[in-house]
Order: C-alpha cells, then sequence, then structure tokens
C-alpha cells in the first residue's frame, strides 16, 4: 500500500504549494476564511479566558486547529449535518450557532445549550467517538429520505483508538451513507501521543480497511482542507458513499485549562508548530496577494472582538437554571414516577424560601 | 401512547388468530411496520433469515431491504445508528441477538439513547425499540440465557418492558414501537415457540395500556399471599398458584409487563389484602428490580404486612452451564417453598 500524500495548498511561508490534484480556492473565499479563523482564534481565546474569570468550568480549545473548524463549517450546505466534539465549539459557531448557546455545556446551565434540529448540529460529544455511529444513522436516513443530505462527523486522534469509530466507519461504508469522517490529528489526547494510539502509516490510510477513499490534508491550510473537504461532501451528496479524511494539525494549548502540558511535551515542539500556523499563513499568503490590507485587517479584528464581547456578556450575567428542569426532560412521555421526587425538591425549595 | 395500531391487512382473515409468542411477536412488527413506513427492523441476520429465533421471518421478503436492515455485526454500531435514525424520524426496532451480546452497545444505550432527549431538553426524540431475547432454560452454552434487565431498569431515560404472553407480546411490541422514548423489550426466549402458552390474539380488541402491571390471577377474599414477577417466570408463578390451589391455598399472581416505570399500585393494593410477598425473577437478587420492589412494598405496605418481603430468583452468581442451570433457575417448587415461608412466618 502506497502511503497517502498530504494535501497542502499554502505553504507555512504563505507561498502556494501548487498542488497537481486541488486549485487554490479564489482569494475572495479564502478571505471570507482568513475572517472566520480570526473570529475562531479570538473565541479560543475569549473561552479560555472566561475559564479563569469561573464563568466556564472548563473549556477544550482548538488554538490551532482553528483551520479545521472553519473549513468544517465552510464546506457544509443548508440542511447538512455537523456532529462535532467538545473540542468543536468553534465549528458550532461558525455553523450559525449562537455563541453563548454553544457555552451552555461548559458552564453548566445545561448539557447541551442549543437546538440540534433547528440547527443540524448534533450536541457536543463527550465520549469519545460515541458520536460517530449517529452521524451514520442521520447519513442513512438522508439515503431512505431520498435526500442529498450530507453528514460531517468530527473526531479527533484518540477517538480512532475506540470500538465506536470503526464501527461507524465500516457501518457507513456498508452502507454507503453519505457522510464524511475528519480526524483532527492533534497529536495528543491528554497526554498520551499519536504513536501510543496508533502505528498505522496514517491515520487516514485506515480508509483503505473500510473500503472507503482517503485523503491526509495539511490541517493548518484552510485552503486544502475546504478543496478536499469540498470534494468529498460533493461525492457523499452524489451517492458515492463515505470518506476518511485526516488533518495534521496541532493541539497548541493544554487539553484544558486544568491540564499541564508540560509534563508530557516539550516546548521546542510547540514552538515548531506555531511556525505553521494557520492564521499566519494565510495571512501571509493574502497579504502578498494584495486582497489584504491594513484597513481590511482592523475591521475583521473588530468584528472578531464584538464576537468576544458578545460571549463576555452573555456568560458574565448570573443564570440560575429552574431546578424544574431536572425532571422535565427524562422522558418524552408522561412520567408520573418522578412526580414525588419533584414534589419533594419543590417542597425543600419553598422551604428555603421561607427559612 | 397506548391506541391500538390500525391493520390494513389480512380483513379478510378473522382477526381472532391461535399464536406463540414467537408468532404474535412477529404478527405485532409486521402490524407496526404496516401502520408507520418509518418503522425499521434491524439487527443481525434479521433479513433474509428472519432473525435466529425467526421473530423477523418473512419481514425481510414483505417490507424490502430498506425497512429490515441486515447490519454488520456489532451491537454498538446497531444501536447508534439508530440513534441517527431515529434524531431524523425514523422509529428504529434493533434486536439484540442475545441478551448476552448486548453489552458491547451498553455505552451507546446508556450514555447516548437514554440521555439525548434530556440533554437536548426534549428537542431530540430519540424513539428507539431495542429487543432483546432473555432468560435462561434452553441449555445453552454462556452468554444466552442471562437476565440483565435491572442495568436497563436502572437507567433513567429508558423505559423497560417485558411480554409473558401471546396476547402481550402482540400488543405491547406495537405500543412499544408508538412511544416516544426509547424501550428496552425483553421478550422470553424459552417460551417463544411453547405450543403450551399458544393464546387465541384478537387483534381488534383493545390492549391493556403499555406501561400496567396486571393481575393475572385473582386469590379471593381469602388470598394467602401475593406472587410478583414478569417474563419466563410468570408461567413459574402460575403453575405454582395452580400447585398451592390444590393443597387449598389461594396465591394473587401479578405480571410488572413494565420493569421502568415500575407499576407496583396493584402489586400495593393485593398486598394490603394477603400480607405476604414473594417476588419472582430469573436474574440475581442483589440490587435488581426485586429490591426494588421489596423496598416500595415495606415503605407502601409497612402495617400490613404479615412477613417480609421474600424473593425467588437467579443466585448472585455468573449464569451457569447448562448442566446447572435447572439448579440456578426459580421454579415452581422454589416458589412454593418462600410461600410456604411467607405463611410460617
Amino acid at each position: 500500500m502506497s502511503e497517502l500524500r498530504l494535501v497542502r495548498l499554502i505553504e507555512p511561508d504563505g507561498s502556494a504549494s501548487g498542488d497537481d490534484r486541488y486549485a487554490l480556492p479564489a482569494p475572495g473565499e479564502l478571505l471570507e476564511h482568513y475572517r472566520a479563523l480570526v473570529r475562531g482564534r479570538r473565541f479560543n481565546e475569549q473561552a479560555s479566558a472566561l475559564v479563569r474569570q469561573g464563568r466556564l468550568a472548563v473549556y477544550p480549545s482548538s488554538h490551532g486547529q482553528e483551520a479545521c473548524q472553519v473549513a468544517a463549517a465552510a464546506v457544509l450546505r443548508d440542511g447538512d449535518w455537523l456532529f462535532p466534539t467538545y473540542r468543536d465549539s468553534v465549528a458550532a459557531v461558525e455553523r450559525g450557532v449562537d455563541p453563548v448557546e454553544v457555552m451552555l455545556l461548559l458552564s453548566g446551565d445545561w448539557h447541551c445549550g442549543y437546538d440540534p434540529m433547528r440547527h443540524h448540529v448534533a450536541p457536543q460529544a463527550t465520549p469519545l467517538a460515541t458520536q460517530l455511529p449517529h452521524a451514520v444513522g442521520v447519513a442513512h436516513a438522508a439515503r431512505l429520505k431520498g435526500e442529498d443530505t450530507v453528514v460531517l462527523a468530527l473526531c479527533g486522534d484518540g477517538a480512532t483508538s475506540e470500538g465506536d469509530f470503526h464501527e461507524a466507519l465500516n457501518f457507513a461504508a456498508v452502507f454507503r451513507a453519505p457522510v464524511v469522517f475528519l480526524v483532527q490529528n492533534n497529536k495528543y489526547a491528554i497526554s498520551v501521543p499519536l504513536a501510543r494510539q496508533s502505528v498505522a502509516s496514517s491515520l487516514a490510510a485506515k480508509g483503505e480497511g473500510y473500503g472507503m477513499p482517503s485523503a491526509l490534508v495539511d490541517g493548518n491550510d484552510v485552503a486544502a482542507l475546504t478543496a478536499v473537504l469540498g470534494e468529498a461532501v460533493r461525492r457523499a451528496a452524489g451517492g458515492d458513499g463515505p470518506t476518511l479524511m485526516e488533518a495534521d494539525t496541532y493541539r497548541m494549548d493544554a487539553h484544558t485549562n486544568a491540564d499541564d502540558a508540560s509534563r508530557y511535551r516539550d516546548d521546542a515542539e510547540v514552538t515548531e508548530w506555531a511556525r505553521r500556523d494557520p492564521l499566519v499563513r494565510l495571512r501571509a499568503h493574502l497579504r502578498a496577494a494584495g486582497v489584504l490590507d491594513d484597513e481590511e485587517e482592523r475591521a475583521i479584528a473588530e468584528s472578531a472582538e464584538q464576537t468576544a464581547a458578545y460571549l463576555r456578556t452573555g456568560l458574565s450575567a448570573d443564570s440560575e437554571p429552574d431546578p424544574a428542569e431536572l425532571f422535565a426532560h427524562v422522558y418524552a412521555g408522561p412520567a408520573p414516577h418522578l412526580a414525588a421526587q419533584a414534589e419533594l425538591l419543590a417542597a425543600e425549595l419553598t422551604a428555603e424560601v421561607h427559612s | 401512547m397506548a391506541a391500538p395500531v390500525k391493520s390494513t391487512v389480512d380483513t379478510a382473515m378473522s382477526s381472532v388468530q391461535n399464536l406463540t409468542i414467537g408468532k404474535a411477536l412477529n404478527l405485532g412488527l409486521r402490524r407496526a411496520m404496516e401502520a408507520d413506513s418509518k418503522v425499521i427492523v434491524m439487527g443481525e441476520d434479521v433479513g433474509k433469515l428472519g432473525g435466529v429465533f425467526r421473530i423477523t421471518d418473512g419481514l425481510q421478503k414483505d417490507f424490502g431491504e430498506h425497512r429490515v436492515l441486515d447490519t454488520p455485526l456489532a451491537e454498538s454500531g446497531i444501536i447508534g445508528t439508530a440513534v441517527g435514525l431515529a434524531v431524523r424520524g425514523f422509529r428504529p426496532v434493533c434486536e439484540i441477538q442475545f441478551e448476552g451480546f448486548i453489552f458491547p452497545g451498553f455505552d451507546q444505550i446508556s450514555s447516548q439513547l437514554a440521555k439525548l432527549h434530556y440533554r437536548t431538553q426534549g428537542k431530540v426524540k430519540v424513539p428507539v425499540v431495542i429487543r432483546v431475547p432473555y432468560g435462561g432454560g434452553i441449555g445453552a452454552v454462556e452468554h444466552h440465557s442471562e437476565s440483565p434487565e435491572s442495568l436497563f431498569a436502572h437507567t433513567p431515560g429508558l423505559r423497560v418492558v417485558s411480554c409473558s404472553n401471546p396476547v402481550d407480546a402482540y400488543w405491547m411490541l406495537q405500543q412499544a414501537i408508538t412511544c416516544d422514548d426509547p424501550v428496552l423489550f425483553f421478550e422470553p426466549k424459552r417460551l417463544y415457540h411453547s405450543g403450551a402458552l399458544k393464546a387465541a390474539v384478537d387483534t381488534t380488541a383493545t390492549p391493556e395500556p403499555l406501561f400496567a402491571s396486571r393481575v393475572l390471577r385473582q386469590g379471593g377474599v381469602d388470598a394467602a399471599a401475593t406472587l410478583v414477577t414478569y417474563g419466563p417466570s410468570v408461567k413459574v408463578c402460575l403453575d405454582a398458584a395452580t400447585a398451592a390451589a390444590e393443597e387449598g391455598k389461594s396465591l394473587e399472581v401479578i405480571d410488572l409487563r413494565t420493569l421502568s416505570p415500575l407499576d407496583l399500585e396493584p402489586v400495593f393494593e393485593s398486598v394490603r389484602r394477603t400480607g405476604r410477598l414473594v417476588a419472582v425473577s430469573e436474574a440475581s437478587s442483589e440490587s435488581s428490580l426485586t429490591s426494588e420492589i421489596a423496598a416500595r412494598v415495606q415503605q407502601e405496605c409497612f402495617y400490613s404486612l404479615e412477613a417480609p418481603v421474600l424473593r425467588v430468583t437467579g443466585f448472585d452468581t455468573p449464569y451457569p452451564p447448562s448442566k446447572l442451570e435447572e439448579h440456578f433457575l426459580p421454579d415452581l417448587d422454589r416458589v412454593l417453598h418462600a410461600v410456604d415461608r411467607a405463611l410460617a412466618w
């Protein structure tokens, strides 16, 4: 088996790579992606700050992986579905979910703060790979309904060790389901490096075992990501089944704010990956192409600042979820067997008010 | 939820058919698929073969491969894919081949299926039915005879039911499929093809509600004790009551039918009259449904009890090899012995 050749359209220094398989997207399109990258980076910074301010319990940042986040949202059409993990908040926001609603999972207000049916964005999955079979089910449903809906399912390198990863890919291939699996290989599952997850030549190479096409893409090159993901989405929509994509990227921050990355990786490694930063390279490319000037940069930064301010304001208000919600949604149908416990809580709350 | 499903075929056939539990389940599935084109049957060997117990026999032939889906051999994948199908409005009915094979799917059931509605504040509904042949007494090798129902009854967000006769098999399965919550549907596999249990199923009758237990045998004014049970042990308890009657002891027998939520009002009502309760199940006793029943009955019927609630269950051991299973499973003698102990208290 030949090793997959990495797809890269823009070099870390901003120059065009001249890939013979994919064309570089038009500058106007790339400028839109740059806007989203800056917005995503600012979102990551703001959310991390909100943890330190006590507004969020934790934030698994996608700092360094913003190109994957932006591309995942950008290639989907109206009606398509996104299945994100806990590290994919930026992708959910880019798909149009209210940023504050996305963060309610992490602020402790509710396990999923947005309406998945309205946005076609599944709840962010915490247990690894569990969302992947669901994505296959939604994709298979689209086939049964005769729709051209496509599902994009996100996961990380650690998730590829899970049984659900295998089962989902196998089901998708056997059912020829219109689903694109995007593995963001950010090199670490908390502290455990990729070498302890897999010794395959690449994670993308696993596609061969399932009989599905796969691609290995520079995960910090939004141009390459949108080109290759876009092609996979078109294939899926056209009835040609699933694709496995591996994005070669890097988790610049620790796993979460509660993690200490210095215990398991060297600063030199992080410094090396900073050189390949997705924003830096696209900025250099666009500046050289003459489509990004100082004025435009100021406007982009200002727009990102507005998103950050919206997030700060929305999460700085003290919220108090209704305790009755504890019992309200356990079942779709009536649940009289929970009534006694609900009454107990209500009585306790009444007693507190009067004491 | 308990509305009868309208039949669309067999109008020329009599509405009363004499069926085994297995055939009643098959007919119930057929009716559910006729009534709602969103009902999909999926699992291992459910298509061409009709399932290893033939419960889905003939369905793929009549409804097509899109609605009766032979899946790859992976329980987590089956449940997880069903979740996604349900999100888009389908009503998947998954078959787990034997209860001992449900555990690769346990994470999807307990962490995903059971919680999606809650996590999303009711915005995502996952009406998935998981059919599970369970229980022992068929001389099988390991992992084919267990009773894991308590694990699911312990999980908020799931509904768990078990049928014990052809009439319930026919109706309860259709009702479970129309339920908007995920339902674990436990089927007493050793009774699937029991000719002795064949019963007249009137497909035009009005069914009992799904989430209700039922008194199967009244004890009369001089009832001596109450037996509460479900699934495969119902037959054991009915036989015990018949034997006890020959000795002049009148027993009431209650079939729980719904294991989560439990419907214990009929049990409380009975125990308030009899003062004695024996709970019977093939599952191990520790931290089980019979534990829950004992706790609730002592809470609700404390001043009516003449004896402690006694339990007749499988032992707190792994399910034994088949040559020992007759010693493991609750049988008529063990049930009657417990009744005698309660009466002699």
